[in-house]
């Protein structure tokens, strides 16, 4: 969603090979090893002891190359970019073990080398070469113009929009300026200068909670005072991770998800996210059974699951959660007696027929239960202002909001910001005009889009809300693994030169799936991408 | 309906329902009182005077006719050819204007002594934010900073809760003005390993909250010296140093690095923001300078949790790139401070009450121990509820800031107009000549 944005993706490299095509590199130890045994003690001495020993062996060299990748590390700060030279495919970070190996491999006992910084940092300069990141680096350094440079890169992998900025503009340049300074005739800094409570001035929760109520067409309104604000969406997501779980608790998660969330819900917390994987079967939408069973595999782990982070609409699929799910996700969450945190960023942002329907309606119409409902919500999706930096948290739990309060002095809302929104935000008219035409636009480029990549024989997943499409390009991978879907990555950024969102950085198990942001096009453009996806599509035929 | 259900409350995790937060000590206990009762020069002359939030309003004329006078900067970036790249920019790199400006202003602060490079620079929503994450960054749970007592309350907060680190204080006291000796950080070291704690680092705030005095030179050089030696970091809080009340005696770490050739630097890091010298706390801009190349991009990724507003840097890129108002700000500013300041400590004085010599800040550091009943924290917060129930002043007791000797208090007198300064003195002055006259 947004810029140059860290992720931390989980995917086990390694034991994927194992499970896919490594198949045959197990083999090819366990049967010379089973020669050392000479076929003697049958089955299991013949089996189990070599696999044992592959097992342990194996381990070792996990623990080994840990340690030497982050002693090089704290050795060598100036090069460990250059040294560790991740190519699109080796997302090498190793889930859990590093956390925990960290402490002792990064911190020398004597005072010799480099000051040590803390285990936290060796994560970031890992994962910081993932397809996410490397893309929008490369539209950053060639980015497309349609007069300037007809040749550059199309920025596909930004969840941007772009659509109707015109009129947010429009609205600020007539009102801006007595919005934030004038109260009265005179300008007044002291009103914007001086220390403000740090969860946002009361006036803005006001405004934003008549926003929220629009936005949602009216079918439920929000308290004010239930509403405690912060610097976007990310640290609203990072609050509610600190608020719900201790370090090493877990929170479910559907996949694929919004990449950032390993970063928002994992970093600084030590929380887990366990994956509850969707199917193209089920047109990607969540079912309990998966839900269920990710939740008892993450009690054999031993992990504690703490809450279930739901998106509606969601990232990067578009679809919404329909009604029916959202009560049958409240009465599981009753029923392990955990959270569920609804983001609700895109909600302005649906378009089509379909009906969305609020976490925060269904709570509404159900009085027992609330206390376990947190909603997630910002200015930067529906209203396009991302650099303005305006999350919300909206809870029925008095302790969570108490404590979320006190944890916004690390993430507050510059007050003049403020001061603007609120004016803009009351301005009901303005808010009403903007929503619609705003899906206008959202629903004609979706569909232009869609059709688009359906004439190169691409299809979509139905989508009903967010500015992008989920498609499937499994039929132009060379391999049907993640492997082959990065290659495929590669060449839509380096021949047809458009950078999209590959499936598996928001961990969906299926491969060959793909994220198209269109929000930051204008129809002009759709011609041209298509062209350019055709390029790569056809030679793609070619080769399989 | 059915019986209530039986189980236990959906529970929250540990730091949520954690103390660590700090806002039950009496430093915000006094902010309540004064948020239930505030006084008000006309309509409620009776009400609490707060004397315990360090804020700067002693300038705000100046930036007022600055925002008058420059238009640009106050249509906050919506002109025709920015507007767009503003409100969607939310790149953790911050505006590179800003951070050039930044930059500078630090740069001038320090009378052109030190440089600042704008690609080290990272911005955060406040410099709570950015001791928070330093410390996320140089510290993992369990482990220890090593702080000078007294210190600023919210460090409690600011570098313990989330973080899971700890605080090991260095013992300072009045013998000699409450400097930091290699004698003390040994000490203090000495008791982290006692506890088996590993120490990451050391966190000192130059020009010290809450005693309101620069660290001398020689002192940063033990400092520094010291961190070298146990192959830790510094982070230095130079939030008010632009509040010196003469450009001279401040001395940054900085330029303790530049005349060692930047030798060992990559241990060190400042933290600035615009809410004391500027007196801007409402916009939150917070920055890290970090002379380590793994800390920079490290915190600016972390930064993503706490990001300025970008129309807040377009506005301040404006004001701090232009070098009149910024020459003549700071020099105002520190005149400003310097005659409040001797304003305070004439006040006090003739009420019989003296003060640790300071030279920058927002507050001074006054020392009621002759009148406490006992001398110990329960007896310096006896006397500081009287003064904040009878003679209605919030003032910060030092107990609150970890100071070993009590009766110590901070007293800020930057937050308000000369007038409730007067009435402020006033009520101490008649506090006092009632405690002389129960005596005789």
């Amino acid at each position: 969603m947004t810029q140059t944005r860290f992720s931390r993706t989980r995917t086990p490299e390694p034991e994927k090979e194992q499970a896919r095509g490594g198949g045959g590199a197990a083999m090819r130890v366990i049967v010379p090893l089973q020669g050392v045994v000479q076929g003697r003690g049958g089955l299991i001495l013949g089996s189990i002891i070599p696999c044992a020993l592959f097992y342990f062996l194996q381990f070792y060299l996990k623990r080994h190359r840990n340690d030497q990748d982050d002693q090089n590390e704290s050795n060598s700060p100036g090069q460990n970019q250059g040294t560790r030279s991740p190519s699109s495919g080796q997302l090498t970070e190793l889930p859990g073990l590093t956390r925990n190996l960290s402490r002792a491999l990064l911190s020398p006992r004597s005072p010799s080398g480099p000051v040590s910084v803390s285990g936290r940092v060796s994560g970031i300069v890992k994962a910081a070469d993932s397809p996410y990141y490397a893309g929008l680096r490369r539209v950053k350094e060639d980015q497309y113009d349609e007069l300037g440079n007809p040749n550059g890169v199309i920025q596909l992998g930004l969840a941007e929009n772009k659509l109707s900025l015109d009129l947010v503009k429009n609205w600020l340049a007539e009102n801006a300026r007595e919005a934030i300074l004038g109260n009265g005739k005179e300008l007044s800094i002291s009103g914007i200068a001086t220390y403000q409570p740090f969860d946002g001035l009361m006036e803005f929760k006001v405004a934003v909670a008549g926003f929220m109520a629009q936005v949602m067409e009216k079918a439920v309104s929000f308290n004010p005072s239930q509403i405690v604000l912060t610097a976007g969406a990310t640290p609203a997501i990072e609050i509610l991770s600190f608020c719900l779980a201790d370090a090493g608790n877990a929170f479910l998660v559907p996949t694929p998800y919004y990449p950032g969330f390993d970063r928002d819900v994992k970093w600084r917390t030590g929380v887990e996210i366990i994956h509850v994987p969707c199917r193209s079967a089920d047109n990607f939408n969540l079912s309990i059974t998966a839900l269920d069973i990710a939740f008892n595999q993450a009690k054999k782990r031993g992990l504690k699951v703490r809450g279930i982070i739901i998106s509606n609409p969601s990232n990067p699929v578009g679809n919404l959660l329909s009604r029916e799910t959202l009560y049958n996700l409240l009465d599981f969450a009753r029923e392990k007696n955990i959270h569920i945190v609804s983001n609700e960023i895109l909600a302005g942002c649906t378009h089509g027929n379909e009906e969305f329907v609020s976490m925060a309606e269904i709570v509404d119409l159900e009085d027992v239960d609330r206390k376990r409902v947190h909603l997630v919500y910002g200015l930067s999706k529906d209203l396009s202002l991302p650099g303005f930096r305006v999350g919300v948290i909206y809870s029925f739990n008095e302790e969570v909001l108490a404590a979320a309060k006190k944890l916004t002095r690390f993430s507050s809302i510059s007050a003049p910001t403020q001061r603007l929104l609120i004016s803009m935000l009351s301005d009901t008219k303005f808010v009403q005009t903007f929503i619609t035409i705003n899906r206008e636009r959202l629903h004609r480029m979706y569909v232009q889009f869609v059709e688009g990549l359906k004439k190169l024989g691409i299809e979509c997943i139905k989508s009903s809300g967010g500015f992008y499409c989920w498609a499937d390009m499994s039929g132009l991978i060379s391999s049907y693994s993640e492997k082959g879907e990065l290659e495929l990555w590669d060449k839509l950024l380096n021949i047809a030169k458009v950078n999209v969102t590959p499936g598996s950085c928001c961990h969906c198990i299926e491969p060959g799936w793909f994220r198209f942001c269109f929000a930051t096009l204008t129809e002009k453009d759709i011609p041209v991408v298509m062209e350019r996806i055709q390029k790569v599509s056809e030679t793609c035929k070619l080769n399989r | 309906m059915a019986i209530e259900n039986e189980q236990p409350a959906v529970g929250l995790s540990k730091v949520a329902v954690s103390e660590t937060h700090g806002e039950d000590s009496p430093y915000f206990a006094g902010w309540k009182a004064y948020d239930e009762n505030p006084y008000d020069e006309s309509s409620n002359q009776s009400g609490v005077i707060q004397m315990g939030l360090a804020e700067n309003q002693v300038s705000f004329d100046l930036l007022e006719k600055y925002l008058e006078e420059h238009s640009e900067a106050s249509s906050w970036g919506i002109g025709a050819p920015g507007f767009r790249e503003n409100a969607l920019f939310q790149d953790y790199h911050g505006l590179k204007s800003f951070r050039q400006a930044m930059a500078n202003f630090m740069e001038q602060i320090r009378g052109g002594r030190a440089k600042f490079d704008p690609d080290r620079i990272v911005l955060t929503a406040g410099a709570t934010a950015a001791n928070e994450l330093l410390t996320f960054i140089l510290a993992d749970p369990g482990d220890a900073l090593l702080v000078p007592t007294p210190y600023y309350p919210g460090l409690d907060r600011d570098l313990r809760w989330r973080t899971g680190v700890k605080i090991v204080p260095i013992h300072c006291d009045s013998s000699n003005n409450f400097q930091v000796t290699p004698e003390a950080l040994e000490a203090a070291y000495e008791c982290a390993e006692s506890m088996n704690l590993k120490v990451r680092g050391v966190l000192i705030t130059n020009p010290s909250n809450p005693l309101g005095a620069t660290i001398q030179r020689s002192v940063l050089e033990e400092i520094l010296e010291f961190v070298t030696r146990k192959n830790i970091h510094l982070v230095s809080d130079e939030i008010y140093s632009g509040s010196t009340f003469s450009s001279s005696e401040f001395i940054s770490i900085a330029e303790i690095l530049e005349a060692h050739d930047y030798k060992n630097s990559e241990r060190v890091h400042i933290v600035y923001s615009l809410s004391k010298d500027l007196g801007l706390p409402g916009f939150r801009v917070g920055t890290i300078y970090s002379y380590n190349d793994k800390v920079v991009t490290t915190a600016r990724r972390m930064s993503s949790f706490t990001l300025i507003s970008s129309q807040t840097q377009h506005l301040l890129a404006c004001m701090l790139s232009n070098k009149e108002f910024t020459e003549n700000y700071i020099k105002t500013n520190r005149e400003s401070l310097r005659k409040r300041y001797e304003m305070i400590i004439k006040g006090l004085k003739n009420a019989g009450i003296e003060c640790l010599k300071g030279n920058a800040g927002l507050f001074c550091w006054m020392n009621l121990s002759p009148l406490l009943e006992e001398s110990t924290r329960e007896g310096e917060l006896a006397l500081w509820k009287v003064i904040l129930n009878e003679v209605r002043l919030n003032i910060s007791p030092g107990s609150s800031c970890h100071c070993s000797e009590p009766g110590w208090f901070r007293v800020c007198f930057a937050n308000m107009s000369e007038q409730t300064l007067e009435v402020a003195l006033e009520r101490i002055h008649k506090l006092m000549e009632q405690r002389k006259s129960k005596e005789t």
